[in-house]
């Protein structure tokens, strides 16, 4: 719930300051961890789509015990190495568009970033 | 009981040569072989002089040893692997060689692949031949360069191959590369290619043993547990009396009979994933206590003797 707060405030910001770079930095520090936070838990991407404002950081984090990684479908951004559990994965999207990804340990887990 | 494994299959239903007697037995020592419909049990160890004459031959399989796990169930699967391997040891007929397939380490760290390759060297069933197929967890980030480097067999590009150990075909794929988002386990259009060339001068008398990762039957998808394009390769596989299929990846026994073609997935020897569909995910099942976990784990040993249409299949686990 409060991450959904976090969320719409994330993007009210990003529509009302114009810059979305000189945003991402001070609603990442004021906001708790979960902004534009995506978990893996029981091999799933949650949330499965993110919505993100141009030039936002997004990090993933592997909460099973299992390895996963995030690599993009086709190779629209850097792929990360094998999360083991607890590990974190950060990548910033300076472009608008619709990012495929997946696990390629368990490649059924799929996921999807949207920058606007 | 989670500590035995009691199963009985005719796999011989097209046709009426019944090249394939598949059986596994359950309690230390005791093989259960079906011949002409009648089924007999004997001890293994009565029947080790018997079977060198009758050019018998057996091998091991070992899977999913995860080295790098560490936490629950269990913390140590360097420990467990060492167990396994000691069981092979002690198998009272000493096998032809070892099969491992896949997931020898948990991350494909290179640290993990070294103590793979130390532990091994501790046994003698690891001293000696073991072929190597990857698991999905021994490709991550490179390709599976660093486990071909270590444990490939050189044979193909690719890094599947096949070999001929008396009188039976073994071929080894790889279907842990090439994963496509929102798919299973891959063979690919050139493995495919070579598996078909690879069969095509075999006559459908000859045995043959097929062992990868992960399942080559719909298992359970939507777990993963599965291979896009294995109806292919079975379609080549169909014409042979007897084909045996192994894998691991499940961390449990599942068996599947379809026509002269038997299914079997192994143990792992580090942890139990929980049977299909129990639970929301796949994964360890954390909840196993220590002293349950080694009911769960173990190895497979499998007899083939020539001319007696007969393949035993024994499960054992490690406690």
């Amino acid at each position: 719930m409060s991450r959904r707060i976090v969320h719409a405030a994330c993007a009210l910001l990003a529509l009302g300051g114009g810059m979305a770079t000189a945003i991402a930095g001070p609603a990442g520090h004021a906001a708790s961890p979960a902004a534009n936070q995506i978990e893996i838990r029981n091999f799933m991407f949650t949330p499965k789509t993110l919505t993100v404002p141009v030039g936002a950081k997004v990090t993933w984090i592997n909460r099973d015990e299992e390895p996963h990684t995030v690599v993009s479908a086709n190779g629209q951004f850097a792929p990360s190495r094998a999360l083991d559990s607890n590990d974190r994965y950060e990548t910033r999207f300076s472009k608008p568009g619709t990012y495929t990804y997946y696990c390629t340990v368990h490649p059924f887990m799929t996921g999807t970033v949207v920058v606007k | 009981m989670q500590d035995k494994h009691d199963n009985e299959h005719d796999g011989g239903g097209a046709g009426r040569r019944d090249f394939l007697k598949c059986m596994a037995w359950a309690g230390a020592g005791t093989l259960l072989m079906m011949k002409g419909g009648v089924l007999h049990a004997r001890t293994l160890g009565a029947t080790a002089g018997a079977e060198a004459k009758d050019a018998t031959f057996s091998f091991a399989q070992v899977s999913d040893s995860h080295i790098g796990f560490h936490l629950a169930p269990n913390p140590d699967p360097a420990s467990t692997l060492r167990a396994a391997l000691a069981q092979v040891d002690a198998l009272p007929v000493r096998p032809d060689f070892l099969l491992h397939t896949g997931d020898l380490t948990h991350l494909s760290r290179p640290d993990q692949f070294a103590a793979v390759a130390g532990i091994m060297q501790e046994s003698r069933a690891g001293k000696g031949k073991v072929f190597y197929v990857p698991g999905e967890h021994d490709v991550i980030g490179d390709q599976g360069a660093e486990f071909f480097r270590r444990f490939g067999e050189r044979q193909q590009p690719g890094g599947w191959y096949s070999f001929d150990h008396r009188g039976v075909h073994f071929v080894g794929l790889v279907n842990v590369l090439g994963l496509k988002a929102g798919g299973l386990g891959f063979l690919g259009a050139e493995q495919l290619a070579w598996l078909k060339k690879d069969l095509a001068p075999l006559s459908a008398e000859t045995p043959v043993l097929v062992f990868a990762h992960m399942p080559m039957w719909s298992l359970y998808p939507a777990w993963g547990w599965g291979t896009d394009d294995s109806l292919e390769a079975m379609g080549y596989l169909r014409r042979f009396g007897s084909v045996s299929v192994l894998n691991g990846h499940i961390h449990q026994i599942q068996q599947k009979v379809e026509g002269n073609i038997t299914f079997h997935t192994a143990r792992s020897t580090a942890y139990p994933q929980p049977a299909p569909g129990q639970g929301p995910a796949p994964g360890p099942l954390k909840g196993v206590t220590p002293d349950r976990l080694r009911s769960y784990l173990g190895i497979r040993s499998v007899r083939h003797v020539q001319g007696r249409d007969a393949l035993a299949v024994t499960e054992e686990a490690m406690a």
